[in-house]
């Protein structure tokens, strides 16, 4: 259960980053220590105490195995999580040319 | 198994590779093509819409069959209500992508354009069809990235920051969502929305329900742009390319929002009062605070944006109105009457939302500006714009016999038979205050004495654009129909039917 905890505990830092910090490229890490944090919360999902990664052997066919199917979907999350962070980067290097700064006070040319 | 299911995601994703390597070599090849591809999908989901009625048709990716009645596999299903949706994605689809042809020249890197525009239209069908709690997790990412990149089109500093904004926020929904997923998929071992329900009539832990349930309420009323959670709806919406903002807006905050609610909350949990009058909560305070927000708006477009959360107000409402019916276990015609109204005024804000946004999109390609005190008189200059939006201005503000009248009407006549007054005479007055702001939206850009900054010389925009515009303002007269008995048995009802009867949907998907 302490795993568990923890990893909510490590999305809540994330969040707190995200509502915090004024800096671009520090909100931009926030959201991947979000990101880490559910990732880690699908693998604790899916892991058995005593399990062995799940390769069926005919001679031993008692085993405990892992659940496969949550380091499936952990990878398949990996790929769209690099996708959106490359996505943030961009537009943040772009925010900086136009702007000269990554101070989130200074870009606010919306608002109402 | 029906093999034409897939076709609504490969077609634009293989149209989205075609486009960046062919249209490299030909020049105009990139927009007809992309046309084409919208086109042939329209058709496909006029077909399905016709066919479907109330059978459920389930493709199985891979051909894997379940074994012991529990699936395996990727499912995909249409059903009546997925049919509706599908519909309207690929109908405004298309007519955005026509536009564009016109439009979008004033941009660099066409080819870039029709390429997202393909990959969003794909996640947006993949999100919608799917019967898979991860598949529409994956799709709804594709959808969303495409739609981060096309707000930033522009890639000037108001379209940067709202895009800016927009992806912070996407990606917080994001991780609520997975997170979500990830409680479901603990408690019950399964990611097959109509397995998970199987499972869960076996019982379940509570605290982990109600968690889950938080979870993907939060995650996706981010999507939708529900009041709490709206601050990057206004900013992305009015930022990006006018085409995009009637994607966006008539379709994406509906598809990945409202639509995966819809299925989750009446398909896959059991619906609690409690979570019932959240979600009527949720849905009476975007209407309310939506509208009083847009009224103050000098830019026409963040005017429209608002006007958004507020009729998106509308259909949460009423399906919060019918849960709320539905969970107490009584007076199921009138539950039925109010799931009506928010379906039908769900179509009914697809068509004249996009239509509003292509007007705005039609005035700023001619004028050049998007505040309303700068420009004035354009209905002499502009005939065909200002006709269309004039019919989507009486249509949002619900006056008959357009279509926008029929749905609020019977939102109002099912919040009355249940009993709700106030959430009544509230749908009424917003009603009233959204005429009053349209009626200052006609005045300053059609009417008004043309002021002196506007440059002379304002021509009516070329024939894509007009056409697209013509054809909606067509479709908002023409949905008035659905109203009438015989044509709303035939599209309205399988969809409400497989809402109202709760086990009927993971009943007929597991039976295959």
């Amino acid at each position: 259960m302490t795993a568990y905890v923890m990893c909510f505990i490590l999305f809540l830092v994330g969040l707190y980053g995200v509502i915090t910090r004024r800096n671009l490229i520090k909100i931009a890490v926030s959201l991947s220590i979000m990101e880490i944090s559910t990732f880690l919360f699908f693998a604790l999902i899916g892991y058995i105490d005593g399990g062995v990664a799940p390769i069926v052997d005919p001679a031993d066919p008692v085993q405990t195995y892992v659940d496969p199917l949550p380091q499936a979907l952990v990878l398949t999350a990996i790929v769209i999580g690099l996708a959106t962070t490359a996505m943030l980067m961009a537009v943040i290097i772009r925010l900086y040319r136009k702007y000269g700064t990554f101070d989130i006070r200074e870009i606010k040319n919306l608002k109402g | 198994m029906n093999p034409l299911i897939p076709l609504f995601v490969v077609i634009p994703l293989l149209g989205a590779f075609l486009v960046m390597i062919i249209g490299r070599f030909f020049k105009n090849f990139n927009k007809y093509f992309a046309s084409l591809i919208l086109l042939s999908l329209a058709c496909l989901s006029l077909y399905f819409l016709f066919s479907t009625g109330e059978n459920t048709f389930v493709y199985k990716v891979g051909g894997w069959e379940p074994i012991n009645k529990i699936p395996i596999g990727i499912y995909m299903v249409m059903d009546g209500l997925t049919a509706i949706v599908v519909c309207i994605i690929n109908i405004i689809g298309f007519l955005s992508v026509f536009y564009s042809i016109s439009y979008i020249s004033r941009y660099t890197s066409e080819n870039y354009f029709y390429a997202l525009f393909c990959l969003m239209v794909a996640g947006m069908n993949g999100v919608v069809i799917s019967g898979d709690l991860f598949n529409i997790f994956v799709f709804l990412e594709i959808s969303v990235i495409s739609a981060y990149a096309l707000v930033a089109f522009g890639v000037e500093k108001n379209e940067l920051e709202a895009s800016f904004k927009y992806q912070v926020l996407g990606g917080l929904a994001s991780f609520l969502i997975l997170f979500g997923i990830g409680f479901i998929y603990w408690e019950t071992k399964t990611l097959n929305i109509a397995d998970i329900k199987e499972s869960l009539s076996g019982g379940y832990n509570r605290t982990f329900y109600l968690f889950a349930q938080i979870l993907i309420l939060s995650g996706f009323g981010l999507k939708a742009a529900i009041i709490p959670f709206h601050a990057w709806l206004p900013d992305a919406h009015s930022s990006a390319p006018s085409p995009i903002s009637a994607m966006l807006s008539g379709v994406l905050i509906k598809a990945v929002g409202i639509y995966v609610i819809i299925r989750l909350f009446f398909n896959m949990f059991f619906i609690s009062e409690g979570m019932a009058i959240l979600v009527t909560t949720l849905g009476t305070l975007s209407m309310v605070i939506g509208v009083f927000l847009a009224i103050g708006q000098w830019d026409f477009k963040r005017l429209l944006a608002y006007h958004s959360i507020s009729q998106m107000g509308y259909v949460v409402m009423s399906v919060g109105v019918g849960m709320i019916l539905i969970s107490r276990g009584m007076r199921n015609e009138v539950a039925a009457l109010a799931l009506t109204g928010g379906i039908f005024h769900l179509i009914n804000h697809a068509a004249f939302k996009g239509l509003l946004f292509l007007d705005a999109g039609a005035i700023e390609y001619a004028t050049g500006t998007r505040d309303l005190k700068e420009m004035g008189g354009l209905a002499k200059a502009m005939p065909a714009t200002s006709a269309t939006s004039f019919i989507a201005s009486l249509s949002i503000s619900g006056i008959p016999p357009f279509n926008g009248f029929f749905s609020k009407l019977i939102i109002i006549i099912a919040a009355v038979m249940a009993r709700f007054y106030l959430l009544a005479a509230l749908a009424a007055v917003v009603s009233i205050i959204t005429l009053a702001s349209f009626m200052k939206f006609q005045r300053y850009a059609f009417y008004n004495r043309n002021p002196e900054k506007l440059k002379p010389g304002i021509k009516e925009v070329p024939f894509p654009m007009l056409f697209s515009m013509i054809v909606l303002s067509m479709v908002c007269l023409l949905l008035s129909v659905l109203v009438i008995p015989g044509v709303r048995e035939a599209i309205l009802t399988p969809a409400i039917d497989i809402l109202m009867d709760p086990s009927k949907y993971s009943s007929q998907i597991i039976g295959m």
